[in-house]
């Protein structure tokens, strides 16, 4: 095969894999989007403050640490001691169950039936909260994440490919097991939707909330059940955007990333959100690849926009979206 | 009793379809705008003038013309940050272009040109609405902020890739560049903003705000009793786009002078607009006045307290600048989703009947 070929063929791999790591994000925002109507803007601050703190939980650190020293003149450096990845996991997303109650709690509670508008904004006020509490909790150094993700170039696909067409194939281990994690969370996701009592419930919410009111589901348990799950979603974008880019600010805006990805898929389906990323993650790698250098690069922070909004203009609804019906 | 409109009465249609028809709001009116002409400028310093005048004054425009398109027309835009990049660099072109021309001439054109680029990407909002439109706007604003990155002949290809604004004289007056004086620059965009407010007030009152309003409560129903989509959304991007492009140009010339478009007009600019006429009240002109007000002021005086008043390191400060905008936010919205002008209403309204409970 002709090296162009070859080349292409990479970078539309690395931008599937790419696309797997966006729906992560996506997956996220349709979640909370199906069962409360409202467009959770701080799913990428999410993100952020979960990796925070897992690296903070793992490396043993005060919370509030900085502020602590400040106020009271003390020199507090961390607990000492170092905790393994399995049991910070598990102490996030304890945290993150936490967070999902009081947000419930404090702030969505009180917005029922507001418009969708002033949910969205109340949502960019709480990425506004959310990332100074992390910064405040933990600090805004960067961090490294290291769960024990496999990470560097995949030598076998390397090889094999380096045998087959004389070019190895540059894949990074880390992106694999992304994907695999995200085959991995999707199935959990569907086969909890499917078959569990909650699942059912929640479903039920998503389609008509008076009804699953009025047969007896609670809604403000649904609402902290799925900003749970959404928690949960952003911890594992965390982890793996952490593991791939260090834990920094930037982390966050992988929610403007995921934004063109909802649009392409529809805001209500779950594999609209992962067909969208696909679509998004190739689309931008290759146009990178063959117009990128034409116009000066660095198209990949707009071209996702661009597509989702001409694709927008044929097909209002994105992929997979419910039609939208308007009447009088 | 404090706030009463006995014995106001008015004898023609003129006086009674007036701006401010109570005579005691047309008194306040009259006095703020005196005190900013004839008060303000003598006592201004720089200080004053950089940390809450200039901002405060070029936001409102800005706030005042994402309101027309958000409050009034319904319309959600995230681009608001990439419309006044479009002025700030319009107006730098054409500095550089014309020096001979007025200052003022070319902030009025840029906000020409800023419509012209706003109704190009308004264009997609008859096909899309709500939230897909808000996320649509934002490839304009992600791809104008490239765009005057990437292209070398928006910024005169300067090595540093930022603008910087050559001086240029008002009458004889330093408006823009290093030898400015307090007075010049504030006068100078108050006579904007006081043209901006007057300019929208009547617009919004006109046939043009109804057909607006009409579209923004419910589009279809506009349509059927005749009014035109295109042109009712079109041209609020227009005219929102106009004052935000002016907002942009006066932003970067009088007010930075030096400008690279990431750091100046990124997404988070977007916001904080959206935050200020949300914050101030949808559709109101005044609520866009008050939100701009609060969202300048706030940060100054967190910061004032904080790091001046109680010693913390800036770091923490900033991060809990953070925190308090965020809470603010999500407080106000349960509070009074309404916003700030709301806010004024019930209180005029208390103040006519008090003492009087009813």
């Amino acid at each position: 095969m002709p090296d162009q070929v070859l080349f292409a063929l990479e970078v539309t791999i690395n931008g599937l894999m790419a696309g797997v790591l966006y729906a992560l994000v996506a997956l996220g925002f349709v979640l909370i989007f199906k069962a409360s109507g409202i467009f959770n803007y701080a799913q990428g601050v999410m993100a952020l403050f979960a990796a925070l703190t897992l690296v903070g939980i793992m490396e043993g650190q005060v919370p509030f640490e900085h502020l602590i020293n400040a106020t009271f003149g003390t020199g507090i450096h961390g607990f000492g001691w170092q905790v393994p990845a399995i049991l910070a996991i598990v102490l996030t997303v304890v945290v993150m169950v936490i967070f999902a109650w009081v947000v419930n709690w404090l702030v969505l509670r009180h917005l029922v039936g507001q418009e969708p508008i002033i949910l969205f904004m109340a949502t960019i006020g709480l990425a506004y909260f959310l990332e100074g509490l992390g910064d405040m909790m933990w600090g805004s150094d960067i961090r490294t994440l290291d769960v024990g993700l496999p990470q560097g170039i995949n030598t076998l696909v390397d090889q094999v490919t380096f045998d087959a067409f004389g070019y190895g194939l540059f894949i990074d281990n880390l992106d694999i097991s992304a994907t695999i994690i995200a085959i991995v969370l999707v199935a959990a996701l569907v086969a909890f939707s499917q078959y569990t009592k909650e699942g059912r419930a929640l479903r039920a919410v998503a389609d008509d909330h008076q009804a699953a009111l009025s047969v007896g589901i609670s809604l403000n348990f649904i609402w902290v059940l799925t900003w749970s799950i959404a928690g949960f979603v952003a911890l594992v974008a965390g982890i793996v955007w952490g593991a791939k880019s260090g834990v920094q600010f930037s982390l966050s805006l992988i929610a403007l990333k995921a934004l063109p990805v909802l649009m392409l898929g529809g805001f209500t389906s779950i594999p609209g959100a992962i067909v969208g990323g696909l679509i998004i993650g190739v689309g931008e790698k290759l146009f990178e690849f063959w117009v990128g250098p034409l116009v000066g690069g660095a198209t990949e922070n707009w071209f996702a926009y661009v597509l989702a909004l001409v694709f927008l203009v044929f097909r209002p609804q994105g992929l997979f979206g419910e039609r939208i019906i308007e009447r009088v | 009793m404090l706030y009463r409109e006995a014995g106001d009465f008015k004898t023609s249609y003129r006086a009674d379809s007036q701006t401010f028809p109570i005579r005691l709001d047309r008194w306040a009116y009259y006095a703020i705008l005196a005190v900013a002409i004839f008060v303000v400028p003598f006592v201004i310093d720089d200080y004053w003038l950089n940390a809450i005048f200039l901002p405060l004054l070029i936001y409102a425009i800005a706030a005042l013309g994402l309101n027309i398109l958000t409050g009034y027309c319904g319309q959600v835009s995230l681009g608001t940050g990439g419309f006044m990049a479009v002025g700030a660099y319009s107006c730098y072109k054409l500095m550089t272009s014309f020096p001979d021309i007025s200052i003022a001439i070319h902030i009025v054109i840029s906000g020409l040109i800023t419509a012209a680029v706003g109704m190009l990407f308004g264009l997609p909002s008859l096909r899309i609405k709500g939230f897909y439109l808000a996320v649509a706007t934002l490839a304009a604003q992600f791809f104008l902020v490239w765009l005057f990155n990437r292209v070398p002949w928006f910024y005169n290809y300067s090595a540093s890739g930022q603008i910087s604004a050559p001086e240029r004289t008002l009458l004889g007056v330093p408006i823009t560049g290093a030898g400015t004086q307090a007075w010049a620059t504030y006068l100078f965009c108050l006579a904007f903003v006081v043209a901006s407010a007057w300019i929208c007030r009547n617009l919004t009152r006109g046939s043009m705000g109804r057909k607006w309003m009409a579209i923004r409560d419910m589009d279809i129903a506009a349509e059927i009793i005749g009014v035109n989509p295109l042109r009712a959304k079109l041209s609020a991007f227009g005219v929102s786009s106009f004052f935000v492009g002016i907002s942009g140009a006066l932003f970067f010339a009088v007010y930075l002078g030096a400008v690279e478009v990431g750091a100046a007009f990124g997404i988070d600019k977007s916001f904080l607009i959206l935050f200020m006429v949300i914050i101030g009240g949808l559709g109101s002109i005044l609520g866009s006045f008050l939100g701009a007000a609060f969202m300048v002021l706030m940060p100054v005086l967190l910061k004032n307290v904080l790091v001046g008043g109680l010693g913390w390191p800036t770091d923490l400060a900033a991060h809990l600048e953070y925190m308090v905008t965020g809470g603010l936010i999500v407080f106000f919205l349960i509070a009074e989703p309404h916003g700030l002008a709301q806010l004024w209403r019930v209180t005029k309204e208390k103040l006519r009947l008090w003492p009087f409970p009813h």
